[in-house]
């Protein structure tokens, strides 16, 4: 059984956003999806200043069985990446939710991350 | 319609937390957790594999006029005439009249009038169909032994393991053994064979025993393995995937298979040697290598392979056949064709960028050690 923490949000490709004080957010991919993945090898992290529209390819999870892109949940600019990740990618399969988060993202303005599926949701979408 | 088999150990691999996946119309485990674990597994020390979904075909002769001999000196580009020792195996591929390979599969010559063939799954129906085409000019039987199940018990320690639970008098015949020779006992066949690069037997054995020895193999520090580490630690050991490394387009020559091939004797005429001996006479245009990525990220199949030469200027381009992450190597590596004139690196473009791999001979582990 997968593991959705109730105050993140999330999204249908899989990706989870936390608000964090400072109004950034934070992006991983869910405990589902690095299950799904097997054990991670490689990440393309997206580049720090770099500006994307939600729905946007913005970063690439390789595992040893295949590649998988990850989507931008909210546009935004990306603001810090999790530099530990390049060297020990399979810190997302052994923490998702926490030390393999992926990068932070300052939103523009004109988005709301409540629009986002909330905990209950995800946890439904991924029991079809 | 989707086709989707189970092998007898179907619920084995569930109980055993086997994630399942569909490979080649069958529901197979694709790991039990993780898929590097189990890479490590078998290289340091014993894991074991469900290929009940591989075909086993027992060829027999159907009077004294059958020929089993003669019948694969025509059917395989390898030769049987190697095998004068009953219980000798050989890896061979299976052309057809172009040179493309059908399929590749083992041997095992057991008597002059049982031989025993074992071939992809995948290709199944397509292979028997071919065999049973060509078998009756040669008065030999075609039996598909469909009522046995197979377990690969893969690693360093394999053997061992095995033999502290196979029943006695299967031990008996397996004990021996010698690397890439068979036995059989009964209903039981054990080959000193295996997909990984590493020492091991695989077992063939009547279906309803096998989820019995599977769970006896667990208990004796055989831990069950996935697909997903089977295709690294072939990968790793140079060994073929057919569908990806070689297919009906493509000959042995550019598949790193040469070394399969029986050009002597001369008069030997197997299906496809013409198409193979006019391909050779026009100059072969690719080899197929190694690759091992220099920089970061993972090669895979069908990425695109750029050959420069020493002025950085494009002489020819290439193709990965299948690429991975290397658990013991901790690179990815590949197996790709490449044009004959390719040097030591080429450029590998994954996403948009061109990346730089050194070119190696198409082996990257044996035997738990890098090569």
């Amino acid at each position: 059984m997968s593991e959705v923490p109730s105050e993140l949000r999330y999204t249908q490709s899989h990706e989870w956003v936390r608000v964090e004080d400072d109004g950034l957010l934070t992006v991983g991919i869910t405990d589902h999806a690095q299950a799904l993945l097997g054990d991670l090898v490689f990440i393309d992290l997206p580049e720090i200043g770099t500006e994307f529209v939600a729905g946007d390819e913005c970063c690439v999870v390789e595992s040893v069985k295949a590649a998988s892109d990850v989507y931008m949940p909210i546009s935004g600019e990306i603001v810090e990446i999790n530099e530990e990740l390049l060297d020990e990618p399979e810190i997302i399969n052994s923490s998702p939710y926490d030390n393999g988060w992926l990068f932070k993202i300052q939103p523009s303005a004109d988005e709301e991350v409540e629009d986002l599926m909330d905990a209950e949701t995800y946890q439904a979408e991924i029991e079809d | 319609m989707i086709m989707s088999n189970k092998t007898v150990l179907f619920d084995k691999h569930l109980e055993y937390n086997g994630k399942i996946v569909d490979f080649a119309g069958w529901q197979m485990p694709v790991n039990y957790g993780s898929q590097i674990d189990e890479h490590h597994q078998v290289r340091n020390d014993a894991g074991m594999f469900d290929v009940s979904h591989m075909v086993i075909i027992d060829l027999g002769v159907n009077d004294e006029s059958g020929d089993i001999r003669r019948f694969l000196q025509y059917l395989l580009a390898n030769d049987v005439a190697k095998l004068s020792e009953s219980g000798k195996a050989l890896y061979s591929c299976m052309l057809n009249e172009n040179g493309g390979v059908i399929d590749d599969l083992i041997v095992y010559y057991m008597s002059d009038d049982w031989y025993r063939l074992v071939v992809n799954a995948g290709t199944r129906e397509k292979d028997l169909a071919w065999i049973n085409k060509h078998a009756g000019a040669f008065n030999v039987s075609v039996k598909e032994r469909d009522d046995l199940a197979m377990i690969a018990v893969q690693g360093p320690h394999a053997r061992e393991k095995a033999c502290h639970v196979l029943p006695v008098d299967v031990v008996e015949a397996a004990a021996p053994l010698k690397r890439f020779f068979g036995a059989d006992c009964g209903d039981w066949f054990v080959g000193r064979t295996g997909y990984t690069g590493e020492d091991g037997f695989e077992v063939m054995l009547p279906a309803s025993e096998a989820p019995l020895l599977w769970d006896k193999l667990a208990a004796a520090g055989v831990k069950p393995c996935g697909l997903g580490a089977r295709d690294t630690l072939r990968l790793e050991a140079g060994m073929n995937l057919y569908g990806s490394d070689m297919t009906e387009e493509t000959s042995p020559l550019i598949s790193g298979l040469s070394w399969t091939i029986a050009w002597a004797p001369e008069d030997r005429n197997f299906i496809g040697r013409s198409a193979l001996e006019k391909e050779k006479a026009a100059g072969v245009s690719y080899k197929f290598v190694g690759l091992v990525l220099e920089d970061r990220g993972v090669l895979r199949g069908h990425q695109k392979v750029i050959v420069e030469n020493k002025n950085a200027e494009i002489t020819g381009e290439g193709e990965i056949t299948s690429g991975t992450f290397s658990p013991s190597l901790q690179k990815s590596i590949a197996l790709a064709r490449v044009p004959v004139d390719a040097g030591d690196t080429c450029k590998v473009e994954i996403r948009g960028k061109l990346l730089t791999a050194t070119v190696v001979k198409p082996v990257f582990v044996r035997d738990g050690q890098a090569v």
